[in-house]
């Protein structure tokens, strides 16, 4: 391959922030004062935290350092699998920032926030459209905010027939959210094997499926990249013994125009707007996880609603089956201003996103395929995964070989998950990638795949040129210090 | 990760299939974890212990171990109740690494049948045990 | 489509290598059964400038400042944030990375993060925080059901002061596993009424907001008292407004176990009510149970000070129906936000504008009080307060909105006997001359 696009440059070293600074010093330009002081009780006043007093160059200085000691998507690729690094469009930016947007209070009368509410009934149209799903709550603020909501609702719809059930089906390459999420509203998960193709078998279910089971909760495409192939048969079985199919929908990004969820037996489902619709994650957050159901089941969604009358909009809280509140507000509103934008930047084209998305992974399945063990080497969806089978050997494992990528100037793929693949590394190239990114990626693997075999030490010492080296993990987790 | 034979697996303790250990001390029996179950956590950073009080029968989960990544639950290889435990652990985790038979054991129980210990596996069990998974 | 560089040239080049003729074949593994044959209705695409006009037309459809004089708090309040902000959010190493899992090349976030929890424990007067939650209403619902685990009890108590929506998200999450929750009532001043707690040991928490939803300051030093009389329930603590503690002190300090709510305020703008940012900081002996990331220091191979995640163990992703929540996304750039906030203010800084906040209400209830409207509740209130109004005012109210001024929130759908009820808010944004004009209207 040409020079690894990994090299080292002048990174600045920057204190902690409260070894900085002088008292007496500001960074903010206070408002003038024009009422007088007004006292209070003496002894409801304290001394105030403490805080360094920093001046407005010292704070920019400090956290321009910082974001230079970070990799992100503007900066390379991110083929982090099940999280959809894909490019973040810089107009998404500006929409969010509009002062009308920016500023705007949530209690706002109807009739003095007809934008906002416009953007998300229109928002709630295209995402149940997309996903075949039409009644959509915007309202979780991530994807697991969304998964708790959606089986809040898995919840009250059996309530509300009279028959209350306890137990919900999970297949073994679930995310962790999703057994920590069904916990949480009361049911006992119940694991559910895939078969040797990776996928679940309709047998399977028949056999744990009872009536005192809600339902199955399954990603589709599943965590090993694939397309559940039975998914029409599992929700015949569901459906026949009353419980409701789910379907986390992370891996949504090689859906888009393909499948329609709710024509193949899906009841609901949630979206990460922070993976498929290209809202920033912001390392780590705010994302947003709007779920979308079956119209039969609008009445147990989140208060309250965005519903159009005669033209004009207004939040609608008389629906006495709702489930409830599950945010302080209407959801990560920002968020959703993003997600809007990209749609209507994308239009019908978000097909072709899926399209490109998938293609990608398979470009990078099969240029890779004879570098490292693939456990199913079939037609993969938006992400393929491999393992360090033939790396053992050389005793070098799944991590040294992401640690060595990051020398190579990529950000790791998703390492050691699904949990059903010993030493998984998950590939999600996403669609913003192009082919000559691909393409150094491939040189860049097949080239530490050579160097495990000829100077392992290379992977063990990995990496060596960020600003720091490996961490001491466990040293952070025997003696925690979690603040300064 | 060690190799079967690099295991240490003292003759005076009996182990459980979930890879507990219990030793007979006077009345009581002391229980910790295989010098195997340490080995394939990796660095132990946590333990969670019962309170000394609280009774338990065969198998019951008593505790969690934690490494950095992986968390197990710990099974009482004995029914009784919990007489004492190990609270430099709080401290030292690592001695469940170091010293998995001696300074990292964990807890001590007031056996209700001692007879249970019988079921337990020995060393040669034990290993067989090992070889199979 | 500018944000998809393939050229038709490379998908034949790429198909070919895969071993395929066309985009369609890349899907046979999908059933024809489940294949969608209709294509997406959706608009045809804008380009980046008709997206411009089209978003600008929407934001022109909403109500702010300054061309509205808003007096709304109630849980979302209107600050200044500094310039500086608002650009070096936009350094995309910082918004364009994903959660810091790989610590080597995250080390900005997570010395932020870092830096965050502290100023958070500074702030709370507490020990230990965590890298934040979705809002402080979900926070609040984690805080509850944290006491629920540590104390294996299954009932708690939360005043009716606590902001009604926050109530309402503790409802939904508490109801689905089947918890009971008991409602605190309101005395005439404006605060809890902690008299019909006779046995704190039945509750395994109890949550008291503070300044409340009517602005009002409880008085946490008897709560605490009160609620300690049994040491093992949670006293908790929440809050929508934390600027007050810059003035207040900190909830740690009356001995809270948690401290959770919404750090909105500190540097993020309303954006019609998210994303916001929950707060959540207990004692360092609950750390294990505590919900949500953790960001510690510690050092690289050459000995080098760096931070990683930590205490995974207790996250949905190792130990997953036994996690000590669902939560996986945090609002990592809310909480950046905020960090940056608190060092541009600084401790001078900070005291300064929580005091400015204070004798802006301050100034307004006065100034309404000598135009006789009823200040009904008697407790010291931060930046908030509520005011009776005459018969009528609704009417007056609704006027005022045509003049675009907001003359705050009207209580009654919360509370049916605050008729003529109004929450109202001034924050530093507002001038004396915006409230002088108001009064006038008020009075006229």
């Amino acid at each position: 391959m040409k020079e690894p696009i990994g090299t080292t440059g002048l990174a600045l070293n920057e204190p902690l922030i409260w070894e900085k600074g002088r008292k007496g010093r500001t960074g903010f330009s206070l408002p003038k004062r024009d009422v007088e002081h007004a006292p209070l009780d003496e002894a409801l006043t304290g001394d105030g935290p403490d805080l360094p007093d920093l001046s407005e160059v010292d704070v920019v200085r400090h956290y321009t350092r910082l974001s230079q000691w970070n990799y992100g998507v503007d900066s390379g690729m991110y083929p982090l699998g099940s999280c959809t690094m894909k490019y973040n469009p810089k107009t998404h930016e500006r929409q969010a920032a509009l002062p009308g947007f920016a500023s705007a209070h949530p209690l706002l009368p109807a009739s003095l926030s007809q934008g906002i509410l416009r953007m998300m009934a229109t928002l709630q149209r295209f995402l149940g459209e997309i996903t075949g799903l039409p009644a959509v709550t915007l309202q979780p603020a991530a994807g697991a905010h969304g998964e708790l909501t959606g089986m809040m609702i898995v919840r009250a719809y059996h309530n509300d027939r009279g028959a209350p059930r306890h137990k919900i089906l999970i297949p073994d390459t679930a995310h962790g959210t999703n057994p920590a999420s069904s916990v949480l509203c009361g049911f006992s998960p119940v694991p559910v094997k895939s078969n040797e193709r990776g996928v679940l078998a309709p047998e399977t279910v028949a056999e744990l499926m009872d009536e005192d089971t809600a339902g199955i909760m399954i990603t589709n495409p599943n965590t090993l990249g694939l397309f559940e192939e039975n998914i029409r048969k599992i929700a015949d079985i569901v459906h026949g013994k009353g419980g409701l199919v789910y379907v986390d929908g992370a891996n949504m990004n090689a859906m888009m125009g393909i499948v329609s969820m709710g024509n193949i037996g899906v009841d609901l489902m949630h979206l990460n707007l922070h993976k498929t619709f290209s809202t920033p994650h912001g390392g780590g957050g705010p994302g947003s996880g709007p779920v979308c159901a079956r119209q039969d089941l609008a009445p147990f969604l989140p208060v309250p609603r965005v519903k159009e009358k005669d033209g004009t909009f207004h939040l609608s809280y008389d629906h006495p089956k709702s489930i409830g509140k599950v945010h302080a507000f209407y959801g990560n509103v920002g968020i959703l201003i993003r997600a809007y934008s990209y749609i209507l930047s994308m239009g019908p084209n978000l097909k072709k996103a899926s399209q490109l998305a998938v293609l990608n992974a398979n470009y990078v399945k099969e240029k890779l395929k004879d570098t490292f063990y693939l456990p199913y080497d079939r037609p993969c969806m938006h992400e393929c995964v491999f393992t360090d089978k033939w790396q053992e050997a050389h005793k070098i494992t799944t991590l040294d070989i992401a640690k060595r990528l990051i020398d190579y100037g990529f950000h790791p793929p998703t390492i050691y998950f699904p949990l059903v693949v010993h030493g998984a590394i998950m590939i999600e190239p996403t669609e913003t990638e192009s082919k000559e990114t691909l393409d150094t990626f491939i040189a860049s693997c097949k080239a530490i795949a050579e160097e495990a075999k000829e100077s392992p030490e290379l992977l063990r010492e990995a990496p060596t040129k960020p600003k720091v080296r490996r961490m001491d993990e466990t040293r952070a987790a025997r003696h925690p210090q979690l603040a300064g | 990760m060690k190799e079967l034979n690099e295991l240490i697996l003292p003759e005076d303790v009996k182990f459980t299939d979930e890879h507990e250990w219990a030793r007979v001390e006077g009345d009581h029996v002391r229980v910790g974890i295989s010098d195997y179950a340490q080995d394939q956590l990796g660095d132990v950073v946590f333990v969670e212990l019962p309170e000394v009080g609280s009774s338990f029968n065969k198998g019951d989960e008593f505790g969690t171990v934690e490494s950095v990544k992986t968390v197990s639950e710990i099974y009482m290889p004995v029914s009784g109740e919990v007489v004492a435990i190990n609270e430099e652990l709080a401290d030292h985790p690592e001695y469940v690494n170091t010293d998995p038979y001696g300074k990292g054991w964990m807890i001590e129980v007031a056996p209700s049948d001692l007879s249970e210990m019988d079921s337990l596996l020995d060393k040669n069990a034990y290993l067989k045990l090992l070889e199979e998974e | 489509m500018r944000y998809l560089p393939h050229t038709d040239e490379e998908i034949s080049e790429m198909l070919a290598a895969i071993g395929l003729k066309s985009l369609d074949e890349l899907f046979t593994s999908i059933p024809e059964d489940c294949r969608r044959t209709d294509p997406l209705d959706l608009p045809e695409p804008l380009t980046e400038w008709e997206l411009n006009r089209h978003m600008d037309a929407l934001a022109a459809e909403m109500a702010v400042a300054p061309g509205y004089k808003i007096f709304l708090g109630a849980g979302s309040y209107h600050h200044h944030i500094p310039e500086a902000i608002r650009q070096l959010l936009l350094r995309s190493e910082f918004y364009t990375a994903y959660t810091p899992y790989q610590p080597e090349i995250s080390q900005g976030t997570l010395q932020a993060i870092y830096e965050y929890q502290t100023f958070v424990t500074r702030l709370l007067g507490m020990e230990v925080a965590n890298a934040s939650m979705y809002d402080g209403a979900s926070a609040l619902a984690e805080a509850l059901l944290m006491a629920i685990r540590v104390t294996k009890r299954k009932k708690v108590a939360v005043s009716r002061l606590i902001h009604p929506f926050y109530r309402k998200v503790v409802e939904t999450y508490l109801k689905a596993p089947g918890f009971e929750i008991v409602e605190l009532p309101s005395r005439e001043d404006g605060t809890t009424d902690l008299s019909s707690i006779d046995h704190p040991e039945k509750y395994a928490g109890i949550a008291i907001q503070s300044p409340n939803f009517f602005g009002c300051i409880e008085d946490l030093r008897s709560f605490g008292g009160k609620i300690h009389e049994d040491p093992k329930t949670f006293f908790v603590v929440a809050f929508t407004e934390p600027l007050a503690y810059g003035l207040l002190k900190p909830p740690g300090a009356y001995g809270a176990d948690i401290v959770c709510g919404e750090g909105q305020s500190l540097g993020i703008p309303q954006s019609f009510g998210g994303p916001g940012l929950g707060m959540f900081a207990t004692k360092m002996k609950y750390v294990r149970n505590m919900p949500g990331r953790l960001v510690g220091q510690t050092v690289d191979k050459d000995g080098k000070r760096g931070f990683v995640l930590t205490l995974a163990t207790r996250e949905q992703h190792i130990r997953r129906e036994r996690a000590t929540s669902n939560i996986c996304s945090n609002e990592g750039l809310c909480a950046l936000a905020t960090a940056m906030y608190l060092s541009s203010l600084g401790e001078t800084g900070l005291r300064e504008l929580a005091s400015l906040n204070h004798d802006k209400a301050e100034y307004l209830k006065g100034a309404l009080a000598r135009a006789g409207v009823k200040i009904p509740f008697s407790a010291p209130t931060f930046n908030e307060f509520v005011a009776e109004f005459p018969d009528g005012f609704q009417e007056k109210h609704a006027r005022l909105m045509e003049k675009k001024i907001v003359a705050g929130l009207a209580l009654a759908p919360f509370y049916p006997e605050l008729k003529n009820h109004y929450l109202l808010c001034a924050t530093e944004t507002i001038t004396k001359d915006e409230i002088d004009a108001l009064i006038r209207e008020v009075a006229s």
